[in-house]
């Protein structure tokens, strides 16, 4: 058997492998949350919960719907996306507002519509949730309909801070529903029959899965990439995220775009999640450490640059890897040391402009 | 000091807010008062261990409230020293037969150097990536409490920690007299960060809170005041947390998980960001849900994600802070 310092090839390599794995949901988790933070100026700490959301979500559309792993991989986005619209709507574009009367009325008829439905029908927690989210978003609707000349949603950003609170609030939540439901343990979910088997390389064997999920999140991030910085709607986003103010006064519907943009990068987390099925169990605890360790990418990329967030993303994936490798107890612990050194030799991250 | 800047010409808005501060001094006194009479008598009133930890808790969230509130910066990683500090403060009196006291101390200069090292890193970014750079570092000491069973007990924690004798004379296995102990660790805790408040350190902090570059070109160095203020915190919740580990007699990875981190924002929040008191009513609150709710389960944690949400949209000043806002006094 070959080796390289004493390490058999084959361990090595499918390390590295696993490492590219994560480091591939590392990518798209930064790069989605990089976005929202561009345009809405909050961190997204629901981002686990969601990426959690469509890995559920490709779950029950096979096991309830009876639909595959790849009508997963388009509909998981969606579905997860529109409840991200649905939450950015009423309740996170409405911190900056002067009408608290909409989240308010959007929080106790989803509360009441959950209570109804999962108390009183004795519907399960994730139908119960979704009936509750859409009725929500019907009396929200509704109301900004109702009462739309007297809103005025105000000028400039959202205290950080409140963002921060009120999605780790949701996270809180989401988690909690999906814990009560599934238990903690985990739920199986199959490779999908086009990939399984794998390649043997000689000095390696590698799962077609694994192979693909590489591949796929590498596409994924080069087309958020080009429709960022090629496109006219990645036009609008950048000018928006640079001055809302004066972009709106172009006539571009801002507080849409923000909308667009916040379901788009909650779609990308779920499709992470999509993608991680197979790999790790259905579990309601699967976000939940890993956004930390994605808070911890972030800062040591820095949030300003696409591509900074993707190479990023892999790069730490690969050291976690080789970790694993040569000093397996350090290997949960690395990116946030190398976090702590990256704070000390340039603060502002690797691809970071400074504040 | 912050009096400095008021105009000679304006005499009587000078005495009308010296007055005004003195009622405010004469209330806040009152509330000491009233607050040291009710520690005395709530043990025979409510169970004396449902009071102790609430105390905990409480002097965690003013501790935790003297960084967001008084020093205007979030840290989402609060866990990390009052986990440490009750793991060291259990080990130390579990393994080397440490008097409560010296364990407790032990674990608050363990927290205090963790602060040190956590708050000299974090101080280096602000806003949104100070708050995930200590959730961050947190996370790592969650880590390494779970691969150190050596040191921690891994999944089972320390169980078992002994509650000793203070001082080696007065034995704590009476819940009553552990609790007037905890009582005079909680009411020192809370004037010390009275006093650390209405310092000229403290005003000099809220200056920074307020606009950082104005208080930088008046020649403070603000880095070295939020490091300050930072260690003073997590030393306060080391304080917490080792005396939290005494008195349950348990140091475990609950600890120094984030969903305490969590827990301890949504106590300042619902009592009151940036009050005096209203983080001992958050605590009391959020206490005092779990131990009622217990029976629901997995449910207090969406409950508690429900309060985040409505307090976050329509209730940011808190209990404390609405209250202030009716008697017109800072509280």
């Amino acid at each position: 058997m070959t080796t390289i310092l004493g390490v058999p090839t084959a361990a090595l390599f499918g390390q590295l492998l696993l490492g590219l794995i994560n480091g591939s949901f590392y990518a798209i988790l930064s790069l989605g949350l990089a976005v929202i933070f561009g345009l809405l100026n909050i961190i997204n700490f629901t981002h686990g919960a969601q990426y959690m959301m469509g890995a559920f979500v490709a779950w029950m559309l096979l096991n309830w719907a009876g639909l595959g792993y790849w009508w997963a991989l388009l509909i998981a986005p969606i579905a997860v996306g529109i409840t991200g619209v649905i939450l950015e709507r009423n309740l996170i574009s409405q911190l900056a507002s002067n009408d608290k009367i909409r989240s308010l009325l959007f929080v106790i008829s989803a509360i009441l519509t959950f209570l109804l439905c999962y108390v009183g029908i004795g519907w399960s927690e994730g139908t119960s949730l979704a009936a509750a989210l859409l009725v929500g978003a019907v009396f929200g609707a509704v109301w900004a309909h109702v009462a739309r000349e007297r809103i005025s949603t105000a000028e400039g950003h959202v205290d950080h801070l409140y963002g921060l609170l009120l999605t780790f609030g949701l996270a809180l939540i989401i988690q909690g529903l999906f814990r009560n439901a599934y238990g903690s343990s985990g739920l199986p979910y199959q490779i999908p029959r086009e990939l399984t088997g794998g390649q043997n390389f000689g000095f390696m064997f590698m799962p077609n899965y694994r192979g693909w999920v590489v591949v796929a999140s590498l596409v994924v991030c080069l087309a958020t990439w080009f429709v960022i910085e090629k496109t006219r709607l990645g036009a609008y986003l950048r000018a928006a995220t640079e001055n809302p103010t004066l972009t709106q006064a172009f006539g571009i519907n801002v507080p849409r775009l923000v909308t667009i943009t916040y379901g788009f990068g909650v779609g990308l987390a779920a499709l992470a999640g999509v993608l991680a099925a197979p790999i790790y169990s259905v579990n309601p605890n699967m976000g939940a450490d890993l956004i930390i360790v994605v808070f911890a990418v972030v800062v040591i990329g820095g949030m300003g640059s696409i591509l900074g967030s993707i190479v990023t993303g892999f790069g730490l994936g690969l050291i976690e890897g080789l970790t694993k490798v040569f000093y397996p107890e350090a290997s949960s612990t690395v990116i946030f040391i190398i976090m702590a050194i990256v704070l000390l030799i340039k603060p502002a991250g690797l691809f970071g402009r400074a504040a | 000091m912050a009096d400095g800047a008021v105009a000679a010409s304006d005499v009587g808005a000078t005495e009308f807010a010296l007055r005004e501060r003195r009622d405010t001094g004469a209330l806040h006194r009152a509330i000491f008062i009233g607050l040291a009479g009710l520690l005395l008598v709530a043990p025979f009133l409510a169970y004396p261990v449902f009071l102790m930890k609430v105390l905990c808790f409480a002097l965690f969230a003013l501790a935790f409230n003297l960084l967001l509130g008084y020093g205007g910066l979030l840290s989402f990683g609060h866990a990390a020293y009052f986990g440490m500090a009750s793991y060291v403060s259990a080990y130390t009196a579990k393994h080397w037969g440490m008097t409560p006291e010296l364990a407790i101390l032990l674990g608050v200069a363990v927290a205090a150097l963790l602060g040190t090292a956590f708050g000299a890193l974090a101080i280096r970014r602000q806003g949104i990536y100070f708050a995930m750079i200590t959730l961050a570092l947190a996370q790592m000491v969650y880590f390494f409490s779970l691969q150190t069973p050596r040191f921690t007990g891994g999944e089972d924690g320390i169980q078992a920690v002994p509650r000793g004798k203070l001082f080696g004379l007065l034995s704590l296995a009476d819940d009553r007299i552990l609790y007037y102990v905890v009582a005079a660790i909680f009411f020192g805790g809370l004037l010390l960060i009275y006093r650390i408040i209405h310092s000229p350190f403290g005003q000099v902090c809220k200056a920074i809170r307020d606009n950082e570059p104005r208080a930088i070109s008046l020649g403070y160095r603000a880095n070295q005041y939020k490091l300050a203020v930072f260690v003073l915190s997590a030393s306060l919740a080391g304080l917490a947390g080792a005396t939290k580990a005494i008195v349950f007699q348990l140091a475990s990875l609950t600890d120094v998980h984030w969903t305490m981190s969590g827990e301890v924002v949504l106590m300042t929040l619902v009592g009151g960001m940036g009050t005096v008191f209203g983080p001992i009513a958050g605590a009391l609150v959020i206490v005092a849900m779990q131990n009622y709710l217990a029976h629901l389960g997995a449910w207090v944690t969406i409950i508690q994600g429900v309060i985040f949400v409505v307090c976050v949209l329509v209730f940011r000043e808190g209990i404390v802070g609405v209250i202030a806002k009716r008697v017109k006094q800072p509280l």
